[in-house]
């Protein structure tokens, strides 16, 4: 049922109506833990029934349904005390919405999610868990936190946002592009932990489930960017995020060894996905709202220039991570500038930027160590060069770019 | 908070140590994790161990004695190693433990420390 191409059609559609119908409840009760409980018995079966007996017709009234039926027969056979909102859900009835009356509120709850009242660690686990209905030990998997505190987290943020009386409505027009910029913040999180990590692939606990964390980044990414056209920074997103993806099938060879982008073999990168990546990033830069993700996706497609013409436009690169740098400082894009900058031709000014790091803020933080080998390298300085290599070995956690990691150490070539 | 980073190795993982083709990676590898944890100012203590079969397991049961050869119980893994290290929360040692080499073949289990058990005059 599951395959490691990722969810199969049946799935997705589960999700999507799962999604669509605790987000639509979430709002009506103001109380996103009691609309995920209603819904969890109904959305596990639809998970094992949709992909072996087909997708019903009308997928948001059928799940709906079946979460009526389910809490109805609950209600019978134990008289136990039912919450308000497992009451209101069992006297709807007679407003049962057909499925493409049901608002979109998926967007709305993934504001919420991302709420400043909540701490940022739970922004994207919340998001996982409320808009695609992940279970919590995946997540705790992916985001490499215990299950039973990653558990806790979740389900104390959702008593938070229903005790704090977090406002479920839309926010306003004036708050709406910080609040927004928390939710892209959030799913670009969890892509990059999904590239990071080899935790693709994750095998799923009890529930069986089974995901990848950049494919749910991804269609979050999607469903952000498509609710909201006029926002350029959530296409900005989705095509920084595209490009990124579109690579991967080239990022490590067939003996499982990590390939550096420049060496990557650019048949293998995904050329539909590229155009997606260069469709999103145009419609972001007609909207004239200049943003990090729009020039980090631009930095990306830059790169995926050399699949055409061969080379990599270095001096256009060290430009925009400049431009980067300038209006959105961060020590992640002060390293890419510092590289671009080298490659382009100044490795000394490459080195000055990242000799400008604080030491504490790097201590820990891999791509500056491979940047600092790399650039000391270039300078003829082998062994600064290779202390910083070691220490880069040592901070990383996926095996496959700590087998090259060993083969640069072993040959002093970062290609060949 | 301390916690405890418990390094547990296949016999495979063991054996690589005296496999001259293998162990200048397994080694390096090593090396390089230490020493990340010393250079990012985490480490408070930590060591090594020889191979499980350098063991020996004393117990003493209703009053008898018991030494056996080699570690008890029987598992497919062994300790091989551990560290203590000072970090803000268990978020920050499950990173730690994510990095050690060994995880792809064996585990890590990260286990806080039991703060002083009061003495007598407190």
């Amino acid at each position: 049922m599951h395959s490691p191409a990722g969810w199969d059609a049946a799935e997705r559609a589960a999700r999507e109506s799962y999604g669509r119908l605790v987000a639509w409840l979430a709002f009506r009760w103001r109380d996103l833990a009691g609309a995920e409980d209603a819904l969890s018995e109904a959305f596990l079966a639809a998970l094992t029934r949709w992909p072996r007996d087909g997708v019903p017709e009308v997928p948001d009234a059928r799940l709906l349904a079946a979460a009526r039926n389910n809490l109805r027969q609950r209600a019978r056979r134990v008289r136990v005390e039912q919450s308000p909102a497992v009451q209101a859900l069992l006297q709807d009835e007679a407003e049962v919405p057909a499925a493409a009356e049901i608002p979109d509120h998926r967007l709305n709850l993934m504001l919420v999610c991302a709420h400043s009242a909540l701490p940022q660690r739970v922004h994207a686990p919340l998001m996982l868990q409320a808009v695609l209905g992940l279970d919590a030990k995946d997540i705790a998997g992916a985001f490499l936190a215990s299950p039973s505190a990653m558990a806790q987290r979740l389900v104390r943020a959702k008593a938070k946002l229903r005790d704090a009386a977090v406002r479920y409505e839309v926010p306003e027009a004036r708050e709406r592009p910080a609040r927004m910029s928390a939710v892209l913040d959030a799913i670009y999180g969890a892509y990059g932990i999904g590239t990071n990590v080899a935790v693709n692939g994750l095998d799923g606990g009890a529930g069986g489930t089974w995901f990848e964390l950049t494919r749910e980044a991804l269609f979050l990414g999607a469903l952000v960017a498509h609710l909201l056209p006029d926002n350029a920074e959530a296409s900005g997103l989705l095509a920084l995020m595209r490009h990124c993806e579109a690579r991967r099938p080239a990022q490590f060879d067939a003996g499982g060894r990590f390939v550096p982008l420049v060496q990557q073999d650019t048949t293998l990168w995904d050329r539909a996905l590229m155009a997606a990546a260069e469709a999103a990033l145009l419609q972001a830069a007609g909207l004239r709202q200049p943003g990090h993700f729009q020039l980090e996706a631009a930095i990306q497609s830059a790169h995926s220039q050399r699949a055409f013409t061969g080379h990599t436009p270095w001096p256009a690169i060290a430009a925009l991570y400049a431009a980067l740098v300038e209006h959105f400082p961060s020590t992640g894009a002060l390293i890419g500038c510092a590289v671009a900058r080298a490659e382009a031709g100044d490795n000394a000014g490459g080195l000055r930027m990242l000799g400008a790091l604080a030491s504490d803020e790097v201590a820990g933080y891999q791509p500056y160590w491979i940047a600092l080998a790399y650039l000391s390298g270039r300078n003829g300085q082998g062994d600064a060069s290779r202390r910083a290599l070691e220490r880069a070995l040592g901070l990383t956690a996926d095996e496959r770019i700590r087998r090259y990691l060993q083969t640069v150490a072993a040959t002093g070539r970062w290609i060949w | 908070m301390q916690y405890m980073l418990i390094y547990r190795e296949t016999q495979q993982a063991f054996d690589v140590r005296n496999d001259p083709a293998n162990a200048p990676a397994y080694w390096g590898a090593w090396k390089a994790y230490i020493g990340a944890l010393s250079g990012a100012g985490v480490m408070v203590s930590g060591n090594g161990l020889q191979p499980p079969e350098t063991a020996t397991t004393v117990r003493v049961r209703q009053d008898k004695r018991e030494v056996q050869d080699g570690p008890f119980p029987d598992t497919r893994e062994h300790l091989g190693g551990y560290v203590v290290i000072e970090v803000p929360s268990l978020d920050d040692a499950l990173t730690w433990a994510a990095r050690s080499p060994n995880v792809t073949t064996g585990s890590t289990e990260v286990r806080p420390v039991l703060p002083p058990l009061p003495g007598p005059q407190d």
